[in-house]
């Protein structure tokens, strides 16, 4: 069951919220969208789950138009909202059961309680959702989405506003349940990303900024280089063609950020050079690694468009 | 759809909402039956159920708006529509099952009061001595009636987020429905076109079939309104922003 997006578009009045946006999912992935607030995630989230109309383009879930086969779509699907709805008066079990009558399920009854034994709601259940935290909550949010068993799940925001405790469980809840479903799911917690996305799309002002795995991603900035500061001022040429160094840029009179490819230590060749140059390394220092948060950052800062590629 | 009527009306159930509305239609149509002296049967001295019939709209007129208002306004204002309408049902379904939970609740409501078609079959002298024709035509015109008014109401409540607002439009087209028309008839207009125009209002229909007449036009009169109420509670669902 796949996800095909092909130039899908939706205005807000005059503003585009998602403009001719194109991405595929196959299978079986795992994929994180990501983008900062109103880049349109929730709208292309919501336009796949055809709850909004696309106002151009289209898109396929498992093979189906979600517009003009919306209720097949509908069948296929799990959805977590970004806000988790729920009818907060009722049971938790009364609400699961009210949600799995939908889907004319063989055994609903026996579903439900696999549902709240799979995300541990069993001590909860009898509660009205109102009473439960907000951790217990999202649990009932991820059971309803998966009480029918879906092939494709679509989760927005799935940990926002747990604490990390909760996050952790959430996080593990979905892992568990979603290995033989396609996942599309969208935070802005980066580092959930990289735990449960080996694939990551990021989207900017509706538009498609980066696709590609967390690790290309990550090397496509590079590794963050190392900064170096001498006593004096060095021979930049000859510094520049030192073996490993990919690219030298210059911060002030005497020091330097030395960027070096994928995996490759360049502080014992510079310190060697230093020394047979006669040079003193007055200050060395590796800034810490590039994380996605600033692939993140740069992607979506800037430059909108043309991703550096 | 049946999975939609039936959490609605088990809402009703869970939140007595249905025990209070049935209990206020039997206790103020009760009282304007049996102790109100200006309207009892028992002063009056004739075996007919006419108050009810008369009273009956007025009540519903608060009393069905009141158990909709809440249908899709508070989806829209929770967020659960988002939910809702992602769910494997066409809007349409959604839609029926809200409706045919409100008109349940009318049913629910009203049937009771055929404790009063008993009392007062046993009252009339001789025994047994009334127009049972007439308050069948008058009991299925109330429901009919009541059939609209849920469709008004449902409609009411998918225009807006506010559950108040909504009950203050659904009470007001259920009036402007059921009145209004009957009052034009004092226009100074030609005679045909009163005629017309009272046609459309739900009183004259409601009328006719108190008689014990069950008029097909009647009937499709009344299927007709509440079609278009639910047809347009569908588009105005169908545009989501």
């Amino acid at each position: 069951m796949s996800i095909v997006v092909n130039n899908l578009t939706r205005h807000y009045g005059a503003q585009k919220a998602v403009d001719a946006l194109s991405f595929e999912v196959r299978s079986g992935q795992v994929v994180g969208l990501l983008g900062p607030n109103g880049a349109g995630k929730s709208t292309t989230m919501k336009m796949l789950t055809s709850y909004l109309k696309p106002d151009g383009g289209s898109a396929l879930v498992g093979g189906k138009d979600v517009e003009k086969e919306s209720l097949e779509v509908r069948r296929l699907l799990g959805y977590l909202p970004e806000s988790n709805p729920l009818y907060t008066d009722m049971y938790v079990r009364e609400y699961l059961l009210s949600v799995a009558a939908f889907y004319q399920l063989d055994n609903p009854h026996r579903r439900v309680e696999k549902m709240i034994e799979q995300t541990g709601l069993g001590p909860e259940s009898h509660k009205r959702i109102v009473q439960l935290s907000k951790g217990y909550r999202q649990r009932v949010g991820l059971a309803q989405a998966l009480v029918h068993d879906p092939r494709v799940l679509i989760l927005d925001e799935p940990t926002s506003g747990l604490d990390p405790n909760q996050l952790v469980g959430i996080r593990e809840l979905i892992m568990g349940l979603a290995s033989d479903k396609t996942v599309l799911l969208s935070t802005h917690i980066l580092q959930e990303v990289e735990w449960m996305c080996p694939r990551v799309l990021i989207i900017h002002k509706g538009r498609l900024v980066a696709d590609d795995t967390i690790q290309n991603l990550r090397s496509r900035i590079g590794n963050g280089g190392l900064e170096v500061e001498w006593d004096r001022e060095p021979d930049w040429n000859q510094l520049a063609s030192l073996s490993g160094v990919r690219a030298l840029n210059r911060r002030t009179a005497q020091s330097c950020v030395l960027e070096a490819g994928e995996g490759v230590d360049l502080s014992a060749a510079v310190f060697d050079w230093s020394v047979a140059q006669g040079l003193r390394v007055v200050r060395m220092e590796k800034p810490a690694a590039k994380d996605l948060e600033s692939v993140f950052r740069e992607l979506t800062a800037a430059r909108p468009q043309n991703l550096p590629a | 759809m049946w999975a939609i009527w039936r959490r609605e009306w088990n809402g009703f159930l869970n939140s007595l909402v249905a025990y209070i509305a049935m209990v206020v239609f039997l206790l103020i149509t009760g009282l304007f039956i049996w102790v109100f002296p200006d309207y009892s049967i028992l002063e009056f001295g004739y075996a007919q159920l006419d108050q009810l019939f008369v009273i009956g709209p007025w009540v519903l007129m608060f009393l069905v708006p009141a158990v909709t208002m809440r249908f899709f306004s508070e989806e829209k204002r929770s967020g659960t529509a988002e939910l809702l309408f992602t769910r494997p049902v066409s809007t349409t379904g959604v839609v029926l099952g809200k409706f045919l939970a409100g008109w349940a609740l009318v049913l629910f409501s009203v049937l009771p009061t055929l404790c009063y078609v008993a009392a007062l079959y046993y009252l009339a002298e001789p025994v047994g001595n009334l127009d049972l024709g007439g308050i069948a035509g008058s009991y299925l015109g109330l429901i009919l009636l009541g059939g609209v008014f849920a469709g008004i109401g449902t409609w009411a409540s998918a225009v807006t987020e506010h559950p108040v607002v909504s009950f203050v439009l659904g009470v007001f087209l259920c009036f402007f429905m059921y009145a209004a028309f009957d009052s034009l008839r004092f226009l100074p207009l030609p005679n045909t076109a009163l005629l017309v125009i009272e046609q459309l209002g739900i009183g004259a229909h409601f009328e006719s079939m108190s008689k014990g007449v069950v008029d097909l036009r009647d009937l499709v009169y009344f299927a007709s309104v509440a079609m278009f109420f639910l047809f347009w509670t569908r588009t105005v669902l169908d545009q989501r922003t």
